[in-house]
């Protein structure tokens, strides 16, 4: 797994090596120029996801994560520096299902555009709605839902989009407190039955620990890089145990220091 | 189907008053019969021409249905093609909303001239009145579209074509039946405009001819041709609604059915 970034030669964007799903070298984006002045939302970021890993990237609110994702999944283009990455799909904040498409038919969306017939595609996607827990919701319209299955139903449309970097961007940030518990348990469970590279955006610092393998630490705006965790710790892991916490403090601290160390 | 009827009756029970007191307006008041008709004279007139005033709102009924067929056609199309084409909205939106004014007697003889004396004037006349109420709610039912909804259609590959068919079309859907339903009720009139300016070479000319030949001379009949039209209005405008519950049944369907 690698932990830190290594120079490499440049390889052109949308591939990526044996070993690497994600890469960004030196890369920087800002928006507008209102009033002379525009704003930077990502500053010198270098990051590398390997295959199979789950990168999560924690920051204060407005540090560039989501701009870091769509930079990933090909959504902007970057300022500066460069950006090579396996296909990734986004999975927004926002569940953003369609109100006039069943749960079935919404995460099967990725299967449709890839003109098959909708009961091809509600075929291929039937067996992991029933595996995922979904059973039973397959016809229900996504207003009939609530927040933790339509976020379940949305996290399978991600998947079934086929491609092999998931970019996940704060999916459980508005779920009460118990339903992110069990979504974070039931994230964990659908990854190790289908193995992706995820790259996962949070500002629960707690949620990047229980889930990923790495956690990004972001400063605030320009969102820089300020330091690296590695997570070494099994699964099933508990909010309890003392590694977590450890780790939990740190990355905290290193938040709230923001890099002016 | 009970519950159905149930639903209906505050609706029966308002006309039934309604037509009481009209009833006993004009027989306190004294009105004359050729100035307002009393409701039971009114009904004696439908029973005695019940056949010529059945095969006048055939004709009539017809040309609503096609009509409004046309008009909620072109309708949508050209909604679509303004979507799509900022510059074909700029071009045309203004001379729709200006074909709203033109009164159509103006153009009815040459309606006819074009398309003689048949059907087609009066659908044409029709169309142009019913057409816009669709044509603005589907306009703007389309630009109201989720852009964020776009915006993961295209992470997810979709082409422009997907991204119409599965986010904007069904998005602007109950906005355009809004339309349609708008369109329906002006459609009733809109027909009895149809026949007025566009004469007609039939044994039958239609409900609304037949209203304007009656409604000196023959006052009670043209009141009760009048009370067809009022009730075929109704009865399209609650079809419509069963249909909406069919084509976009996401927005009907109540919270709570399958799940909390």
């Amino acid at each position: 797994m690698p932990t830190e970034v290594q120079p490499r030669e440049h390889s052109p964007h949308r591939e990526s090596s044996a070993r690497e799903d994600v890469r960004l070298k030196d890369v920087s984006r800002s928006y507008g120029r209102e009033r002379g002045g525009a704003i930077q939302a990502v500053a010198g970021v270098s990051l590398a996801v390997g295959r199979g890993e789950l990168l999560a990237v924690v920051g204060p609110s407005g540090c560039g994560k989501t701009t870091l994702l769509e930079l990933i999944c090909g959504l902007q283009a970057p300022d500066r520096g460069s950006v090579t990455c396996a296909p990734a799909v986004l999975m927004p904040q926002r569940d953003l299902l369609l109100p006039w498409l069943s749960a079935i038919d919404n995460a099967a969306l990725a299967l449709r555009i890839a003109r098959l017939s909708r009961v091809d595609a509600r075929r291929r996607a039937a067996t992991l709605f029933a595996e995922l827990g979904l059973d039973g919701f397959e016809h229900a319209y996504p207003r009939e839902l609530s927040g933790g299955m339509r976020q379940r139903v949305a996290f399978l449309r991600t998947l079934l989009s086929g491609k092999s970097v998931l970019c996940l961007d704060e999916p459980f940030g508005a779920l009460d407190a118990i339903t992110r518990v069990e979504m974070q348990e039931w994230l964990a469970q659908a990854l190790a039955r289908e193995p992706r590279t995820v790259v996962l955006v949070t500002h629960d610092v707690e949620e990047a620990i229980m889930l990923a393998d790495r956690v990004a630490v972001l400063s605030p705006r320009p969102g820089r890089m300020i330091e690296e965790l590695e997570v070494d710790i099994p699964h099933p892991r508990a909010r309890t145990d003392a590694e977590v916490i450890t780790l939990r403090e740190r990355a905290l601290l290193t938040l709230r220091l923001g890099g002016h160390r | 189907m009970r519950r159905r009827l149930l639903r209906a009756l505050p609706a029966v029970l308002l006309a039934a008053a309604l037509l009481a007191a009209w009833e006993l307006y004009v027989d306190v008041a004294g009105v004359e019969g050729d100035l307002l008709p009393a409701p039971h004279a009114v009904v004696t007139a439908l029973w005695e021409s019940g056949d010529l005033v059945l095969r006048n709102f055939t004709v009539t009924a017809e040309e609503v249905v096609l009509g409004l067929g046309l008009a909620l056609l072109s309708g949508f199309a050209l909604a679509v093609m303004i979507h799509l084409s900022p510059l074909l909205r700029r071009a045309a939106y203004p001379l729709a909303v200006g074909s709203q004014a033109v009164p159509i007697p103006v153009i009815g003889v040459l309606l006819v001239f074009w398309w003689g004396f048949g059907i087609f004037p009066k659908l044409v006349v029709i169309a142009l009145i019913c057409f816009f109420p669709v044509l603005v709610t589907t306009v703007d039912g389309l630009a109201a579209v989720d852009p964020d909804q776009l915006k993961l259609l295209r992470t997810l590959d979709a082409s422009r074509w997907q991204a119409f068919r599965f986010a904007e079309l069904p998005a602007a859907l109950p906005a355009a039946l809004s339309g349609a339903r708008i369109a329906l009720t002006v459609g009733v009139i809109g027909a009895f405009i149809a026949e007025t300016t566009t004469p007609t070479s039939g044994p039958y000319p239609g409900l609304g001819r037949e209203i304007i030949t009656d409604v000196n001379f023959q006052t009670p009949r043209a009141y009760a041709g009048t009370a067809v039209l009022f009730v075929f209005a109704i009865a399209c405008f609650y079809t419509l609604s069963l249909a909406e519950r069919k084509l976009a049944p996401w927005t009907t369907r109540q919270q709570g059915e399958l799940h909390r």
